[in-house]
């Protein structure tokens, strides 16, 4: 049985949340279905000189009204189109795609690095075990309250510039607040998830991370999307594993950063 | 109306001219969850080496406008693992299997051919044209006397009937095309991509790893519709049309300049459905023009 959909997507609304990031609200019929946290979806453009479908992803679900959300940074022509869209647009997606991340009951941390905060929201809703959330910004906050709305849920912050929580990275704000915990889960650009992958070596601690990287299929069948891996891979059983298809979630130290 | 879809690739008989292009549909595992499989003419692989191959370091795909680089290196799991599961996956549907052949020398083609002269596949694809990997490859295909010695030297293992899939990427497709013929192809698949180069100037380095890659997509058509027109007036034996390929007119248009099949490649990217409904879109070509067989259009363009 399929797994995986490609869908004429309704647009239900979308906003600016903060300078260049945004959040958009999808009706799909199967997708969300079938969707966890920590996959992503293609988006398509509508433009025929953008053929490469953009992977973006899964921010929230609303498994009641088969709703998906997206929160996005315009970084290009492909993520500019989709700022344009507005409520009542229907744009093509295809997912849910990659493998989300695994729950476990352990006491997490729940990291995340500017566009990689979104996927952490959808995670700290399904995971039912004690958890801090800490979120990395550059200056300007996005989707921090909706966090905070969460139950027994702390959430700390860093900023780069220190105009809110603590000043520097998600690492520097663990140590600040004293945190504690036996698994992290995090999202967001390479140099925070190489500082993770260390620090949990250094501790013990399980440590899952979603890699990202330029795609073209987003399935699995073209092989763009690769990243070193300790163990052979599904595929073509050499240590390439694809971040589309076996990722983009992995443990932290099976992969190369 | 009854309408004839089927082509003749040397004896070999496909239900219809739509056929998947190497690289870009893996061994169809991925896509057979999108489309019925059974309803292509032929699967043709992504290319096989006699061992596994890592192929080249990330970035390896790059957007340009209206196409695509690609620096993959032709990543493989080489012809053991291939043999093993690819073939019997693609046994169980209603479609021609096309192996995809790669090799850093002589040997390494002959080698996986031998291979594959026992196995349930339909034809074989020589790949003289990939412009990612440094050794083998392309070396062989931009030079007539070395595609013509290649072609020979991998047709005395092939027991399937063999394609040599030729490179834009040389002065005189024509020249190419009549190497390989002498050299024993039974039929040639053109293009493979178009070498280019993406730099990103706000970073100000190279999109790729690699530096350059393959240009792929509906950028390089009209490119391939030239080259499979040369090619289609200079040889006898058939021809697979193949380069950005995203519509039925595109497929159509390709086998006016004279290709009997078509492969879809890139498009696959943008609808993994591209090759189903670029099917669809021929019959209704058909239709439209009260055409019952589509050989009636091989090369078929006024002159």
């Amino acid at each position: 049985m399929a797994e995986r959909y490609r869908e004429k997507a309704f647009v239900i609304r979308q906003e600016e949340i903060a300078d260049g990031v945004y959040s958009m609200w999808l009706k799909t019929d199967k997708i969300v279905e079938k969707a966890k946290a920590g996959q992503f979806i293609s988006v398509y453009s509508q433009d025929g000189s953008r053929l490469l479908p953009r992977p973006i992803s899964i921010c929230e679900l609303d498994r009641n009204d088969g709703a998906l959300r997206i929160v996005y940074r315009v970084v290009g022509k492909g993520t500019e189109e989709f700022s344009h869209v507005r409520s009542g647009d229907i744009i093509d997606v295809m997912g849910p795609l990659g493998n989300g991340f695994p729950k476990k009951t352990k006491k997490a941390f729940l990291i995340g690095g500017g566009v990689g905060i979104p996927p952490m929201l959808e995670l700290a809703k399904e995971l039912s075990c004690e958890k801090q959330i800490i979120l990395g910004y550059r200056d300007e906050l996005f989707l921090t309250e909706e966090f905070e709305k969460l139950e027994n849920t702390d959430v700390y912050l860093a900023t780069e510039d220190g105009s809110t929580g603590t000043m520097g990275t998600v690492l520097d704000a663990i140590e600040v607040n004293e945190l504690e915990a036996d698994i992290i889960y995090a999202c967001g650009p390479t140099p925070m998830l190489k500082a993770l992958k260390e620090y949990a070596k250094e501790k013990h601690m399980e440590c899952w991370i979603s890699l990202e990287e330029r795609m073209a299929c987003g399935i699995g069948a073209c092989l763009g999307c690769v990243c070193k891996s300790k163990h052979k891979d599904g595929h073509t059983n050499v240590h390439n594993k694809r971040i589309c298809k076996e990722g983009p979630v992995f443990l932290a130290e099976e992969v190369e950063l | 109306m009854v309408i004839n879809l089927k082509v003749d690739l040397a004896g070999v008989t496909l239900n219809n001219p739509v056929m998947t292009a190497s690289g870009t549909f893996g061994s169809g595992v991925e896509y057979g969850e999108f489309l019925d499989l059974n309803q292509l003419g032929a699967v043709v692989t992504k290319g096989v080496a006699n061992v596994p191959w890592e192929g080249n370091a990330t970035p390896r795909v790059a957007e340009v406008y209206g196409g695509m680089l690609n620096a993959v290196g032709l990543q493989n799991p080489g012809i053991d693992l291939f043999v093993e599961r690819d073939i019997p996956f693609l046994k169980q549907f209603d479609t021609k299997i096309i192996v995809n052949v790669c090799g850093k020398t002589a040997e390494d083609y002959c080698e996986v051919v031998e291979r594959l002269s026992d196995q349930p596949i339909d034809m074989i694809e020589v790949n003289i044209s990939c412009p990612n990997v440094k050794e083998g490859g392309i070396a062989f295909g931009q030079d007539p006397k070395s595609v013509e010695t290649i072609t020979k030297e991998v047709k005395r293992y092939a027991k399937q009937p063999m394609i040599v899939k030729l490179s834009p990427n040389v002065t005189d497709i024509v020249q190419m095309a009549k190497a390989a013929e002498a050299g024993g192809a039974d039929v040639l698949s053109l293009i493979n991509t178009l070498t280019g180069m993406k730099i990103n100037v706000h970073t100000r380095k190279f999109a790729l790893a690699n530096q350059t890659g393959g240009l792929s997509g509906p950028a390089i058509h009209p490119v391939a519709v030239r080259m499979v027109y040369q090619a289609a007036q200079a040889v006898a034996i058939p021809i697979i049309g193949m380069g950005g390929i995203t519509t039925a007119e595109d497929a159509i248009e390709m086998i006016l300049a004279g290709a009997t099949a078509v492969s879809v490649g890139t498009a696959n990217f943008n609808n993994p459905t591209a090759t189903v409904d670029i099917l669809d879109g021929i019959k209704s070509y058909l239709v439209e023009y009260g055409i019952s067989d589509i050989n009636e259009l091989i090369g078929a363009v006024k002159g």
